[in-house]
């Protein structure tokens, strides 16, 4: 008992210790303020995608369909309460006709995140019906395809900017760092998606995602209703991703379909390599997995430019071929082997 | 040829009428009937490629079948998916063992535990409270309390025959079908295995279906035997009487 209580103590200081790394880390490195929350939205990712693809066993390489429809969701938000969004983005968002107030602004904000969980959940329940009756490869093409299909019809609708895309509101100047915000706001959401994700997997919910990756059949078999558990995890996670794709928009400020929104040979494939890398099936590994992805990516971006995609493949391929467990998998066959527990 | 029926006159909970199922040409079940009593070891022997495994495919649904009926508690069971067939309490197990490698032991039974009347919401509560103690007592039953923090998948494989068995057992099902159940356990365990069985019988009520190839086995556990071959029934009977029926000896060992 004294040695579980001693464990619990020992990471809540852990998570008190990250927290206040979390905190002060914009206010010590000002410059990486959106390096730092592209991070933090990249762990989110990386999470949403592992509840499905690691804990569940359905790679899915459609997840951005949900990134997508949360940037646009929360975008119709935020300027859909104060204008008119079709003659916005026939303006390009610009000009001295659409000005958001401070107000204006925190109240888009406020109310477009959640918007954008709704939508890409309320999505996923849709979707989840038919698409998580496929299995393996059937369902990986069927959500590469998802996504893909997103991008271009986004792209033909001349209401949303068509192909030229669509800016978020502008920050009145009298906000100052809209950035430092945004960077709360994504750690306050990456905060949430990890207890989320650790309270779900301690439940029989988390039990049953375990089982359907080993043996669906087994599970079904069993009178496990495989069907709901599957559905819930994946409309959690489009929740979640749907609300990172919120602020990832307003981080960037400017949608586009096809390479920000529905990004797939971006996001869409760096939140798959981000839980490989760190460890597919494990709450820490997807968030090990960010950090380590986000410093080798900017740092490739920036010494290696022109290469940076190589070095990236390279990196891929190497974690795959030595490190098929990923770090924290690693970590824990190499002390599992010690006899540790 | 007497019914078991007949001579006891007990209710059905199981029961079989001219099932028949056909992969291409090959008729792997040719208007196959049994009927097994409630409270009872049904036996079910036959040579290999006898139909036996099919069979117990069509009863848990995993293949839909072609012609027949199949009637758990008198309801037609024979259309249903596996999943409702499962929670109306129909349980099986493999013959080569089916578990959740990825699991630890204890938490391939805490997820098995039966979940029939539990509404959605109880997904979310918490895994490992959750009826400890029955676990406890099931991997004891299938002497796996050391074992019980292990990687499933580590497991030797009559370990995971036997954490099968205590998995099929946290569900709690009327009806059990075993696929051999003391094919690859160790010998020593065997005599272990069927006292555990007859217990699972006697104190949990549970009624078995058990297919085996170990006759000595079978002859001890079964009440009433029912015997495949090439698909169709081709005796049934009480031990005694299969153990000498001629034309089950020569479906074993072929005609003399």
């Amino acid at each position: 008992m004294d040695e579980t209580r001693a464990l619990t103590l020992k990471r809540l200081l852990m998570i008190a210790g990250l927290l206040a790394v979390g905190g002060v880390a914009p206010l010590l490195f000002p410059a990486y303020q959106l390096q730092l929350t592209e991070l933090l939205l990249f762990m989110v990712f990386a999470l949403c995608w592992d509840l499905v693809g690691g804990q569940m066993g359905y790679n899915s390489f459609g997840n951005v369909l949900f990134v997508g429809l949360g940037m646009y969701a929360a975008a119709i938000v935020q300027v859909g309460l104060f204008y008119d969004v079709g003659l916005y983005n026939e303006a390009r968002g610009g000009g001295t006709d659409f000005v958001f107030s401070e107000s204006q602004f925190m109240t888009g904000l406020a109310l477009g995140i959640p918007a954008a969980a709704i939508v890409a959940a309320l999505a996923a329940w849709l979707l989840g019906s038919l698409v998580l009756t496929m299995r393996g490869h059937y369902f990986a093409i069927c959500t590469l395809g998802l996504g893909i299909a997103a991008g271009q019809i986004a792209a033909g609708i001349p209401w949303l900017g068509a192909g030229s895309g669509m800016l978020t509101p502008n920050p009145p100047e009298s906000l100052g760092h809209v950035s430092l915000l945004l960077y709360y706001l994504a750690l306050g959401l990456a905060v949430l998606c990890t207890l989320t994700f650790a309270w779900l997997l301690s439940t029989r919910l988390g039990l049953t995602l375990n089982a359907i990756r080993d043996d669906e059949d087994k599970a079904e078999a069993m009178g496990i209703k495989t069907h709901a558990a599957k559905v819930t995890a994946w409309v959690v996670a489009a929740g979640f991703l749907g609300a990172a794709g919120a602020l990832y928009g307003n981080m960037v400020r400017f949608i586009d379909p096809i390479q920000t929104a529905f990004a797939g040979a971006t996001i869409g494939v760096w939140m798959i390599l981000m839980a490989l890398l760190g460890g597919k099936g494990t709450l820490l590994g997807p968030i090990v997995g960010a950090i380590v992805f986000q410093v080798t990516k900017e740092l490739f971006w920036t010494y290696l430019l022109g290469w940076q995609r190589v070095a990236l493949g390279l990196l891929i391929i190497l974690v795959a071929v030595f490190f098929p467990s990923g770090i924290v998998g690693f970590v824990r066959e190499r002390k599992r082997a010690e006899g540790k527990p | 040829m007497t019914s078991l029926l007949e001579e006891q006159a007990l209710t059905l909970l199981l029961e079989a009428v001219g099932v028949t199922k056909a992969f291409g040409g090959v008729v792997a079940n040719d208007g196959v009937s049994l009927a097994v009593p409630e409270g009872s070891i049904v036996g079910l022997i036959g040579p290999n490629g006898s139909g036996k495994t099919t069979l117990f495919n069509a009863i848990t649904g995993a293949i839909p079948i072609d012609a027949g009926a199949i009637r758990f508690k008198g309801n037609d069971v024979s259309r249903l998916l596996a999943g409702d067939i499962a929670r109306a309490g129909i349980i099986r197990t493999s013959q080569q063992p089916r578990i959740y490698g990825g699991l630890t032991t204890s938490d391939n039974v805490i997820v098995s535990t039966a979940m029939r009347t539990a509404s959605f919401g109880s997904l979310f509560g918490r895994a490992r409270n959750h009826a400890e103690d029955k676990v406890e007592e099931l991997l004891d039953f299938v002497d796996l309390t050391a074992k019980a923090g292990i990687v499933a998948g580590e497991l030797s494989f009559g370990q995971q025959k036997l954490l099968e068995l205590a998995m099929a057992l946290a569900n709690e099902p009327s009806l059990l079908l075993l696929d051999e159940p003391t094919a690859g356990i160790n010998p020593t365990l065997i005599n272990d295995l069927i006292d555990r069985l007859k217990v699972a019988n006697n104190a949990l009520g549970v009624t078995l279906l058990i297919i085996e190839h170990n006759m000595p086995v079978i002859m001890d556990l079964a009440e009433h035997i029912y015997c495949l071959a090439h698909g169709r029934l081709l005796a049934e009977g009480p031990p005694d009487a299969i153990q000498n029926d001629a034309r089950v000896l020569d479906a074993y060992l072929g005609a003399a």
